[in-house]
């Protein structure tokens, strides 16, 4: 009894409490976020939860904007290009970070040398590895010194390469900076709880002509809450404003709902099937060019994204995104849906009987068991061992599978080298070791004329698919959910830009 | 007395060592350490990196030594994914689920055993057919499900309480229940059954005769024997409400170790495991003992074969 007259009292306050949110709603947000962020430290790890944080506290030399376009961001332009490996950057001035340090050339020589060393914490080599190192001019001027000539620098430079303050840096280290992060960004992070939430303010001196608008909501709230079911609930009930962690049956339902929107929306993310022409896992069907044609032919790519990802992803014919610069779709050796053609060119290569394929997937269960249906349709049993990431990757990596669903999110970088020149300009990852392909992402990635890269780029993208030794599925979707009332737009690049939300 | 919890402490601490042995040995089992660390997204060479960084390609049984040594000067290292202190976090986090699961048991027991008492007093009664309802219920129905529930009904629905998060004890409500409605069944069955055989007792049909009141018989002198078996079952349930509230604190957005235990077994984070196995290993058998003193305390039969 005691219990039941607690938990009415509690009601009779809770049922009060319920009517406040409504007001408070007008001045700040809350967003949810699904996993944790690990460590507010952009150089060591930067995916969805840290992203969510990151992307509005920390800034970058060079900005994307959320149309694509490349714009100069704490530079105050676009850079010169001194020689073949030397890119010479103009500072903005009047910029401060959080704690009132202004920001200058020494912070830029300080954040890059220290990413880029060879002991550093940088979880992703890529991403700096192509720095040989950062040089001061003065105050206001710096050179940045390529290993090789690397006309991608400017896309990397936009991307998870923030710039820290110095001497904050050097004195709180990489653990401080997570604990304390301090950057130029359109938010400031005055509260965090790991695990529970963080609470953003706007940056009042956000006033140095930044590419990124001043923000227009001035507190900003992120919960951490890992069931979907749950976030659902909260938007539900108005304890969340925005969550990016829908799947599409979600949206669906919520689509229905009033004072809710909800969206499935393209990300830079593809999803392939990899196949083992190296002859790694020496598989002498996955080896012959026909067999993995007619894998091709086989999947209806346009069904599965109509009737599983809800229409929002796109089918796939290139080893990139075609968002990206240089993912030539033109150039693309096409396979549309033609179960007959597949047979026939399993019959030409000796396995009219049909043949049976291992194959390893980390990807969502609907998708893959389609596929395997398709495959299943001509004579290809599919052995599929659906596994966690690590399992899967040690299976590729050890050589036991001649087939691998995967996905691959090109770090949110919009070039097709984060994805071509990956997994096909040899080393490890590179399951083709195709000697043209290399020679042609070595061009691509050291020239420096866009219509010299695009050429390099379009001709392996045009062997890959000719060779086909990979099955372009489609582009990955993000299901979002808002309350109507908010102004908000999501982006292919995934980066959640508090600064442009606002109430309507 | 003190010869048999001498025993007891050895033997747990011989349990506690095997257990941690083997989780470590497990973790290397299921797969390359360093491919859960250096995360989705990485190059072979950025796994070759961490591989070389932590040292994985040493003998586990080296790792292992080296890993408990420092455990045993009170250094649980730091977390490979976080990169912070192991025991910060857990001192951070370990009250969140001791709360809750002290909760639980409390909320199942305050439920099960008057309810357990009044349906042993008339069996097949009203009362008795809607204890086995609610046993088979609490049975039969998920953890998550009764989450999800309580999330729509009183969260959404009359909007009573908050639906995720740990700020107040009214977020502590709706976990509480979902968690102590799978401690209830065990807790009430054995209420029942225990009070019944107590019941069927010679002593109780002497005090009966004797001409004790239907009320003192019941508490006076069936419930304390059925004390001893339910503080056992108690126990033990509280060890598994631990581990058990891995989903209840994935629904509802609580941060204790169930749900750090989770997502660090899927990172490979071994620090954290190790560290969250252990207290879980000490947890139980320290339970199991606190128990079998508890029942020493209630019944001098134990007593005297100790």
């Amino acid at each position: 009894m005691n219990l039941l007259t607690r938990l009415a009292s509690s009601a009779a306050l809770a049922a009060i409490m319920a009517l406040s949110p409504l007001a408070a709603e007008a001045a700040d947000i809350t967003i949810a976020i699904g996993s944790e962020p690990s460590t507010l430290d952009p150089q060591v790890r930067d995916d969805g939860g840290e992203r969510a944080i990151n992307d509005n506290v920390y800034e970058t030399l060079m900005a994307r904007t959320p149309e694509g376009e490349l714009v100069a961001g704490l530079a105050a332009a676009a850079p010169t290009q001194v020689d073949a490996k030397t890119w010479e950057f103009k500072l903005r001035p009047d910029v401060k970070f959080h704690n009132g340090e202004a920001f200058s050339a020494d912070d830029v020589v300080y954040t890059y040398n220290t990413m880029s060393a060879k002991d550093s914490q940088a979880r992703f080599r890529a991403i700096v590895d192509w720095i040989e190192t950062v040089e001061k001019v003065d105050a206001k001027t710096v050179r940045i010194h390529t290993k090789t000539p690397f006309p991608q620098a400017l896309e990397f430079l936009a991307g998870p390469m923030p710039i820290y303050p110095h001497k904050y840096y050097a004195e709180v280290g990489s653990q401080g900076m997570s604990n304390a992060p301090v950057g130029t960004g359109p938010y400031k992070v005055v509260e965090m709880r790991p695990g529970e939430q963080y609470t953003l303010v706007r940056n009042d001196d956000y006033n140095w002509g930044s590419p990124k608008s001043k923000a227009k909501i001035a507190n900003v709230v992120i919960r951490e809450i890992p069931d979907a079911q749950t976030q659902v609930a909260e938007l539900m009930s108005g304890g969340i404003d925005v969550t990016a962690d829908m799947s599409p049956d979600l949206v669906t339902k919520l689509g229905g709902v009033p004072d809710v929107a909800a969206k499935m929306s393209e990300t830079l993310r593809i999803f392939v099937i990899g196949l083992d022409a190296a002859k790694r896992a020496n598989n002498p069907a996955v080896n012959d060019v026909r067999v993995r044609q007619a894998l091709n032919y086989a999947i209806d790519r346009e069904a599965i994204v109509k009737n599983l990802m809800a229409g929002a992803a796109r089918p796939l014919s290139t080893p990139c995104h075609p968002l990206q610069f240089g993912c030539a779709e033109e150039a693309a050796v096409k396979y549309p849906y033609d179960p007959e053609k597949a047979k026939s060119l399993l019959r030409e290569a000796g396995f009219a009987d049909g043949l049976e394929l291992t194959m390893y997937a980390e990807a969502p269960a609907k998708e893959a068991e389609a596929i395997m249906g398709y495959l299943d349709a001509v004579g290809v049993k599919v052995k599929l061992n659906r596994v966690p990431y690590e399992a899967y990757r040690d299976a590729t990596m050890s050589g036991k599978a001649p087939a691998f669903l995967f996905n691959w999110g090109s770090y949110s970088l919009a070039d097709a080298a984060a994805s071509i020149s990956f997994f096909f300009k040899g080393g490890d990852d590179d399951f083709a070791q195709d000697k043209d392909v290399i020679e042609w992402l070595n061009t691509g990635d050291s020239v420096t004329d866009p219509g010299k890269r695009k050429e390099a780029y379009a001709s392996a993208v045009r062997r890959i698919t000719e060779q086909a030794y990979w099955i372009p599925l489609f582009s990955g979707v993000r299901g979002y959910a808002w309350d109507a009332n908010l102004d908000f737009t999501p982006f292919a690049d995934e980066i959640p830009r508090f600064y442009e939300y606002s109430w309507k | 007395m003190t010869g048999f919890i001498i025993k007891r402490l050895v033997s747990a601490a011989l349990t506690i060592l095997v257990v941690s042995a083997l989780t470590f040995s497990i973790a290397f089992l299921a797969g390359d350490p360093a491919i859960a660390i250096a995360g989705k997204d990485s190059s072979a060479a950025d796994i070759a990196r961490v591989r070389e960084h932590y040292g994985f390609d040493r003998p586990v049984a080296v790792q292992y030594g080296e890993w408990l040594g420092k455990a045993l000067t009170g250094d649980f290292g730091q977390s490979y994914h976080y990169q912070q202190s192991v025991a910060d976090m857990l001192a951070a986090r370990l009250p969140i689920t001791l709360g809750l699961g002290l909760a639980a048991i409390v909320f199942a027991l305050a439920i099960a055993v008057p309810l357990g008492v009044a349906a042993a007093a008339r069996p097949a009664s009203l009362v008795d057919r809607m204890a086995l309802a609610l046993s088979v219920l609490g049975q039969a129905m998920p953890t998550f499900w009764l989450a999800l529930l309580l999330v729509v009904f009183f969260g959404l629905n009359l909007r009573w309480l908050p639906i995720s998060g740990n700020t107040t004890w009214k977020h502590f409500i709706m976990p509480t229940i979902a968690l102590g409605f799978f401690a209830l069944p065990a807790l009430l069955r054995i209420t029942r059954a225990g009070t019944i055989d107590a019941l069927r007792a010679d002593y109780v049909r002497t005090a009966r005769a004797k001409g004790l009141g239907p009320a003192k018989i019941l508490f006076r002198h069936a419930l304390r024997n059925v004390m001893i078996p339910l503080v056992s079952i108690s126990a033990v349930q509280l060890g598994a409400l631990l581990s058990g509230s891995i989903v209840v604190e994935q629904i509802f957005a609580l941060q204790g170790i169930g749900a750090l235990s989770y997502d660090a077994t899927l990172r490979a984070d071994l620090p954290i495991v190790q560290a969250i196995t252990l207290i879980v290993a000490v947890f139980y058998v320290l339970l199991t003992l606190v128990a079998d003193i508890a029942n020493a305390i209630l019944d001098p039969r134990i007593r005297e074969n100790w």
